[in-house]
């Protein structure tokens, strides 16, 4: 592999201790703050669903109150959203995509500074109304709906906060995006063109768009819903004429890209996990590069099938229909693509690639059980029960969370030099698959026998309660689960009983494995410079 | 704006191909910025036309909205494009002196727009009794003229800043024109969008009773 000389930045003498952590400006530490912070939430965020799972173990429990119950949905749901599945990938597209661009730092290192701290700060004044002073939480659902998230049917101060929660948490994913964005068109090593880049950088390119693109609309349907409710304007006020289906639309029209753009960096880290476990090159670089692509533009264009229930003509119903169906398409070209890589390779089990298949599984169910969704006669039947509870979470949990825990094994080694245990991370991965599938796999019944989603007890169909018994046993599994992850990333990498990784322990040949395991300051001594999208597979045939 | 980020300068890397499409840091970021922002305003003007013509009670934009006044608001804005692409262009060649002359025209016209959105507002407020509360129309309107004034007066504290810089001899042609081309770039963008807010506004939002709307 060649290199290009360039002088390293001589580090300046900085802080040290927590403020070292509290001024940086390094790609890495950032990465490394946002993927803390976020798996924070996420656990948080996993305590509130217990809650949830526990209230409806049994037809008529009593563990939460009506109004506590919606709390916990609404905040569960805005918890793993928009501060943790989003932002774990920002985490890990802030650490490595400047490494496997062979890039020193991202474009504006001081605005990536900002996004980060804007998330943790929408973080807390979300998590405020939990406190006396804001009365109670938000509890109108992560959807928000107008009018019952008006200041007439939520007075409290706790709504008000997820608004401007909401604001920051937008902000911060927009100049995150932004940053993003301009790193990977200006800041690529020589020789890395866009057909060289990895296919993660791909889906955070396409991802990073989508959140440009549509985040400006929730973001302004927040503030006008705060206006409504502060200022006294007119934005939902029915009694005026206005008309509850514009938050729905600007929701949505956000809403829907934000889907893709929670499973995007996902399919990215599952690309770079298959070909290296599987000893073969990635099948179909470009189809799967393209099919991303794809994905963001037809995402601007099936929005309104999250509202086929709210009274939309006939014709926009077979439109977006149409287009739900459509977008099945690209994905099924990625899933195959991805059964093209494994066929025929030498496949090694270890952690990493057991969570990607795991997710090839569970997240081809929730698209399947997506396009059952997009059919409005289905929808008719289907909308707000259990069965798309159950599909959210195949693709939000079995999707993308499976892929975050693949990114997390794969790439701990490079964050912090250590290796995970690998047999603590096999009994992750099973406790997590079975946990999983039970908890949500029979809530696809429940759907379909009409329990509707929302709901804190169900005294008049006590037929329901083994199903939700079976769920909620899943849910304590997954808990388990995550408490096996948690330990084995105290004992492996906190106290450094893992075994030293070296710059290359899975033997991948994209940019981030070329440098030392954690990378230096400035990434790489000389910045390399790349003849193919494998560069590392050129060094090897080199010598 | 440093251009080429990370490309290196060095022989050793015969037979590599450059990247064949790597703008400035700067560019591709005002680039970012004006597609967000876009939506940002998308958003806003779908709300407006959500709502045109929908309002239970008055006054209507046919009542209260005066053309005159904003026709000539509106070619003071957008003939602050054609003098920020003079002063652009006289930094580029190096004539200090000229570009001052320029921007501080620039400034001027984008004050002119503001300070007429001030007296059309006072008309609004006063006379008319239409506030950001009284109905529909007057939250809408308010709401997305309102976020484009925000714009104006952003763009009009940078062209100031610029302007004073360059006063305290701090721009220089060679090294910062390209920089500073970044901002007539937010500038244009100001200028673009009101053509939108006022087709919206004054245009198709502004039907007589009966009309389309």
């Amino acid at each position: 592999m060649a290199t290009l000389e360039r002088t390293i930045p001589v580090p300046r003498a900085g802080y040290s201790g927590i403020l070292e952590w509290i001024a940086t400006i390094d790609h890495k530490k950032i990465g490394i703050l946002y993927l803390y912070t976020t798996f924070s939430f996420f656990l948080t965020g996993g305590l509130l669903a217990l809650g949830i799972r526990t209230q409806l173990m049994s037809p008529d429990q009593q563990l939460l109150t009506a109004a506590q119950y919606n709390a916990a949905f609404t905040m569960h749901g805005t918890t793993m959203i928009f501060l943790a599945v989003v932002p774990l990938f920002t985490g890990f597209a802030n650490y490595f995509i400047p490494l496997q661009l062979g890039a020193r730092d991202m474009a504006f290192p001081r605005l990536n500074a900002l996004s980060y701290w804007l998330l943790l700060g929408g973080g807390i004044i979300l998590y405020a109304s939990f406190l006396p002073f804001a009365g109670f939480p938000a509890n109108a659902g992560w959807t928000n709906y107008v009018p019952l998230s008006a200041k007439q049917f939520s007075p409290q101060l706790g709504e008000d906060l997820w608004l401007i929660g909401l604001t920051v948490l937008g902000f911060s994913s927009i100049f995150g995006a932004l940053n993003l964005i301009v790193t990977i068109f200006a800041l690529r090593a020589p020789g890395q063109t866009f057909h060289r880049l990895t296919l993660f950088a791909w889906s955070v390119l396409v991802t990073s768009f989508l959140l440009v693109l549509a985040m400006p609309f929730l973001t302004v349907a927040g503030i006008i819903l705060l206006f409504d409710r502060i200022a006294g304007t007119a934005f939902f006020a029915v009694e005026q004429g206005a008309d509850p289906l514009l938050w729905q639309f600007l929701f949505w029209f956000f809403g829907h890209p934000e889907v893709y753009i929670m499973i995007l960096p996902g399919f990215g880290i599952i690309s770079e996990i298959l070909p290296v476990f599987s000893r073969k090159p990635i099948f179909g670089y470009k189809m799967i590069a393209y099919s991303s692509v794809a994905i963001g533009f037809l995402s601007f264009s099936v929005f309104v099938h999250h509202m086929f229930v709210a009274g939309i003509d006939t014709p926009l119903q077979t439109f977006f229909m149409a287009s739900t169906m459509l977008i099945a398409v690209p994905t099924g070209v990625k899933v195959f693509s991805w059964l093209g890589t494994l066929w025929g390779g030498s496949l090694r089990f270890r952690t990493p690639m057991l969570f990607a298949l795991g997710f090839l599984a569970t997240f081809t169910i929730g698209g399947i059980s997506g396009v059952f969704l997009g059919s409005v006669p289905v929808d008719f039947q289907l909308s707000d029960t259990y069965f798309v509870v159950a599909h959210i979470h195949y693709v939000l949990m079995g999707g993308a969370m499976f892929t975050v825990f693949a990114g997390l094994y794969y790439w701990m080694p490079k964050m912090s030099g250590r290796m995970l245990s690998e047999r603590l991370g096999q009994i992750h991965f099973f406790l997590l698959f079975v946990g999983f599938n039970l908890t949500f796999f029979v809530q696809h019944q429940l759907g379909i026998e009409g329990m509707p989603r929302r709901t804190y007890h169900y005294p008049q169909s006590p037929e329901w309660a083994t199903l939700n018994l079976v769920s909620t046993i899943g849910s304590y599994i997954i808990a388990l689960a995550v408490m096996v992850f948690l330990w084995n990333f105290l004992y492996s990498i906190v106290l450094k009983q893992g075994r030293i990784a070296g710059d290359d322990p899975w033997k991948g040949d994209t940019l981030e494995w070329a440098t030392a395991s954690p990378p230096p300051a400035y990434n790489f001594a000389r910045i390399p410079a790349v003849h193919s999208a494998r560069p590392l597979k050129e060094d090897v045939a080199a010598h | 704006m440093r251009g080429g980020g990370a490309r290196g300068s060095g022989s050793s890397g015969a037979g590599v191909r450059e990247p064949s499409f790597e703008p400035s840091r700067g560019g591709a970021g005002m680039a970012c910025l004006i597609f967000t922002e876009s939506c940002f305003f998308a958003a806003f003007i779908v709300a407006y036309l959500f709502y045109a013509g929908r309002d239970k009670s008055g006054p209507t934009p046919w009542q209260v909205l005066e053309l005159g006044p904003v026709i000539v608001n509106s070619v003071a804005l957008l003939s602050s494009s054609v003098t920020v692409v003079f002063a652009m262009r006289m930094l580029a060649r190096g004539s200090i002196g000229a570009f001052r002359g320029w921007m501080l025209l620039t400034i001027l016209l984008g004050a002119y727009f503001l300070y007429g959105t001030g007296v059309e507002w006072t008309k609004l407020i006063r006379d008319d009794d239409l506030t950001i509360a009284t109905n529909l129309f007057g939250t809408t309107f308010y709401s997305l003229v309102g976020f484009h004034a925000f714009h104006v007066t952003v763009g009009l504290l940078l062209l100031s800043l610029v302007l004073v810089l360059s006063l305290l001899g701090k721009v220089e042609s060679a090294r910062d024109h390209r920089r500073v081309d970044l901002l007539s770039w937010y500038w244009h963008f100001v200028d673009a969008v009101w053509v939108f807010v006022f087709l919206t506004v004054y245009v198709i939002g502004r039907q007589p009773p009966g009309g389309a709307a």
